[in-house]
């Protein structure tokens, strides 16, 4: 592998400010190695949707260089940046059919007329359009829009595609059939592409990697797994899924585990991942599935807590469970619907634990 | 069985549906209905009316009744003057006009025809009472003094086997008789007749008639009124006066439209006029090409203006905005007269113009009072109308379709030409039709700035309503424009689609 495989796109050292007085991007770095789905996820205003729009060239960065395979493109035009794109409305030429839209790239680029066909047969195929060639973007569904504005993006065969918000518009199954389909046909393509969302299940789903951004930075950049399980800070741990988190300072280090003091008095164990000393604060971080109720379950020797059901949801595949926890009323729980899974009643008295890794100490 | 599907109460459905609906439309038709009327009234009517000034020519045949009878036995084409009979008519008929005073208003229809008529018509209104068709009179009275006792005429005309002895006198007793009601509130029974009276009954009786009592007017030397009009003004023994009175004696005529291209009736049929005498094709060629000039410069200068509104920062675009709209808060006067300061000779462009050094002092630029003066004042006065429709349509289309031209490799210029302005062009098409259709008709600008070639057909139509008061002329040219702006709708319907037009959203 060569450098520019390793890092076919680069931000190096990237800022932007719209008005010189704050900064909507902080000095971001990110490389990523060609063939990969990279999914920008945060907040709206968390500066994703900027740093994309920089990289497609509608807009510059105030300071820092962007590379692509290893050339900086900060002063080349869009037009010449051979980056296909998909945009949150389609973006459809409305005047024009879906052969006509799906040509344009191939005309502007000089391309004789036989190979243009062949080309746009291929990519209306590619996307299960081939016989909507003659319709307008108008006569289409909102999903069958955003598959020619998917072929169009892929019909000049760039070796970058980006993607802004495409499925935001579309109802929950069909954006999960096109969430399959696109991440299938990246990969089959072999292209390079950065996906934004602020959808974390779409963002979990499709991605090879996901940076998740707030306040203009990369708050962790990871495989879904490890941004699931191993969130790096409390703001990845809140933003990713579903999460208990308690407050309290670091009692003691030893190792791998940590003992924090709840705000309550109630001890647990935690993994310390960004607390160094003891007697600092901490935000303890649980994800309600791997949460424990039944002693048999539990290691030996862990701290338990007591807890109180105030509510339980029946959910179908899951049950939900708000407990009071260690005076904190917004503890969830989540329960497999197996057949010999308890169902709690409101005003049950149980107790509650985890195994000391599912449990981590970020900060404050 | 198809509408045979029953409501609940077993009426037919369709019934049913009308009876719940027809409430609904009254009341809507009952809120619109103010409108509606003052439109009927106060636009639609007029315009009908005007239209029909265009055709209507009953002023000839309502004042020269006979004349015009009289007159369907002379071949026009003939050059000869009329007979004696067409004269007789037209004694009475002009007797009695004079009364009446329409006279001289025949005499103005008929001079837009054949100059000079006017005021052969108010010389000949003067003096017809002069005649020395008086002799008659006397003649009747002396045979007989019953034919002078008003009382004994209102007898006779009440008898209807007199009026169908004579014909030609009932008819001059009648129009008489409401004549002295209508001018003078008298009542016939007690005024001796008119000398015109006597004239016809001469004629009756020279025609061979039994009169109530005989006279023998056999040795009468009968008064030629031939020579009578003769002597008033030779015109009248001039073929081509008679030949315009019988032209233009039919209830309608298409003699306004005739003349509205340049064309007349003669004698022979359609014939094109005199070349110095054609204006109007002329003018609506200019009025056409001028409007569209100025409709491609409000295009060339709107389009641009219409973006920048359409995409600059939401303060800055209402800044621009106000400066748009801000003409339209100022009086077109004001607006065309200040025009006239910038555009004269010795005004600011050329003043500047010859600071600069471009322009000799000596040899100054003529911008007004031509059609230059016309096309700019009438460019800036209409440009609004071009970038509020631009506007609208641009506002709406999103900038999304520029980004993802270029990101699909699309320079600037093909990403604008091939994706922004064919979507623009519904707001091009609103913003020309309105541009358009406005100046074709545009009175005020082309009068003040235009000078004499810079005017268009609509100063034409407005001194004919208001100087020369030929209405019909007026109505003509009028009816033509509103032909040539429908025909120019439909064909743009037909080439690019009236669906395509947007004024807004």
């Amino acid at each position: 592998m060569t450098s520019t495989d390793e890092a076919f796109v680069a931000f190096d050292r990237v800022q932007k400010s719209y008005d010189g007085e704050t900064l909507v991007v902080k000095d971001l770095n990110l490389s990523m190695p060609k063939g990969e789905f990279l999914t920008m996820l945060g907040p709206s205003g968390s500066g994703k949707t900027t740093c994309l729009m920089m990289l497609a060239g509608f807009e510059t960065a105030t300071h820092g260089d962007i590379l692509l395979d290893g050339v900086s493109i900060n002063n080349i035009p869009p037009h010449k940046r051979g980056i296909g794109m998909v945009f949150q409305n389609y973006a459809l030429f409305p005047h024009m059919s879906v052969a006509e839209n799906l040509s344009f790239p191939l005309e502007v680029r000089k391309i004789g007329k036989s190979d243009r066909e062949a080309k746009i047969t291929r990519a209306l195929d590619m996307v299960q359009m081939g016989d909507f060639a003659g319709r307008r973007p108008a006569q289409l569904s909102g999903g069958q829009q955003q598959r020619i504005a998917l072929a169009r993006a892929l019909v000049f065969e760039p070796e970058l595609v980006l993607m802004d918000e495409p499925l935001g518009a579309l109802d929950k199954q069909l954006r999960e059939t096109l969430q399959f389909e696109i991440t299938n046909l990246a990969h089959q393509l072999g292209i390079t592409t950065v996906y934004v969302t602020h959808d974390q299940t779409e963002a979990l789903t499709m991605s090879d990697r996901v940076a998740v951004f707030d306040d203009g930075r990369i708050q962790q950049l990871a495989p879904p797994d490890e941004l699931y399980e191993k969130p790096e800070n409390s703001f990845v741990a809140q933003f990713i899924g579903e999460n208990n988190t308690l407050e309290g300072v670091v009692q003691e280090i030893k190792g791998e585990t940590c003992i924090v003091k709840l705000d309550s008095g109630d001890i647990i164990d935690a993994v310390p991942v960004n607390v160094t000393s003891v007697g600092e604060r901490t935000k303890v971080s649980i994800r309600p599935e791997r949460v424990e109720f039944k002693k048999e379950r539990l290691q030996e020797g862990t701290h338990t807590l007591k807890a109180e059901v105030l509510e339980f949801v029946y959910m179908g595949d899951i049950f939900r469970t708000r407990l009071r926890v260690a005076g904190q009323d917004e503890f969830i729980i989540k329960t497999r619907n197996a057949p010999d899974q308890e169902r709690l009643t409101p005003g049950q008295m149980i107790e509650i634990g985890w195994l000391p890794q599912d449990c981590r100490a970020l900060d404050a | 069985m198809s509408d045979s599907v029953i409501a609940a109460d077993g009426r037919p459905l369709k019934a049913s549906l009308n009876r719940a609906l027809r409430r609904q439309k009254l009341r809507a038709l009952a809120l619109i209905a103010p409108l509606l009327i003052f439109i009927l009234v106060s636009f639609v009517m007029p315009i009908a009316d005007m239209l029909f000034r265009s055709v209507e020519n009953e002023i000839v045949e309502n004042t020269l009744p006979r004349t015009v009878t009289a007159l369907e036995g002379w071949d026009s084409s003939s050059d000869q003057v009329p007979g004696e009979e067409v004269f007789e008519a037209l004694y009475t008929d002009l007797a009695i006009a004079v009364e009446y005073k329409s006279h001289t208003r025949l005499g103005s229809r008929l001079n837009y025809e054949a100059t000079g008529i006017s005021s052969l018509f108010r010389k000949s209104g003067r003096r017809v009472k002069k005649f020395d068709t008086d002799i008659y009179a006397e003649v009747f009275a002396a045979a007989d003094p019953a034919y002078a006792d008003p009382g004994q005429w209102a007898a006779w005309m009440s008898d209807d086997t007199v009026r169908a002895q004579l014909p030609v006198t009932t008819s001059a007793y009648d129009d008489w008789a409401q004549m002295i009601i209508d001018t003078d509130g008298d009542i016939p029974a007690e005024e001796t007749p008119w000398n015109f009276v006597y004239t016809a009954l001469f004629q009756d009786a020279a025609a061979g008639a039994s009169l109530p009592i005989a006279v023998d007017v056999s040795t009468v030397e009968p008064v030629s009124l031939r020579a009578e009009f003769g002597d008033l003004d030779d015109k009248w023994l001039d073929p081509e006066v008679w030949q315009t009175i019988k032209i233009y004696s039919p209830k309608f005529t298409n003699g306004y439209f005739l003349n509205s291209v340049d064309l007349m009736k003669g004698p022979e049929g359609v014939e094109s006029r005199p070349e110095n005498q054609q204006i109007y094709i002329k003018l609506f060629v200019r009025t056409l090409i001028m409007s569209l000039s100025i409709m491609g410069m409000c295009v060339l200068l709107g389009y641009p203006i219409a973006w920048l509104l359409a995409n600059l920062k939401a303060r800055t675009a209402n800044l621009l905005m106000i400066l748009v709209l801000l003409p339209f808060w100022t009086s077109l006067l004001v607006r065309t007269s200040a025009w006239k300061v910038l555009l004269q000779q010795q005004g600011v462009i050329n003043d500047t113009l010859v600071w600069i050094g471009i322009v000799a002092d000596d040899n100054r630029l003529e911008l007004i009072n031509n059609q230059t003066g016309t096309i700019i004042a009438m460019t800036h006065i209409l440009l609004p109308f071009m970038i509020l429709p631009l506007y609208s349509v641009m506002k709406t289309i999103p900038p999304s379709y520029l980004r993802a031209a270029k990101s699909l490799g699309a320079t600037d210029w093909t990403a604008f030409w091939r994706v922004y302005f064919p979507q623009s062009v519904p707001g091009i098409g609103a913003g020309c039709i309105l541009v358009f259709i406005l100046s074709i008709g545009y009175y005020i600008t082309p009068e003040l700035v235009g000078g004499t070639k810079g005017v268009f057909i609509s100063n034409r139509i407005a001194y004919h309503i208001s100087s020369s008061l030929n209405w019909g002329l007026a109505a003509a040219l009028g009816t033509i424009l509103l032909a040539i702006v429908m025909a120019l709708y439909w064909a743009y319907d037909k080439i690019v689609g009236i669906d395509n037009v947007k004024l807004g959203g």
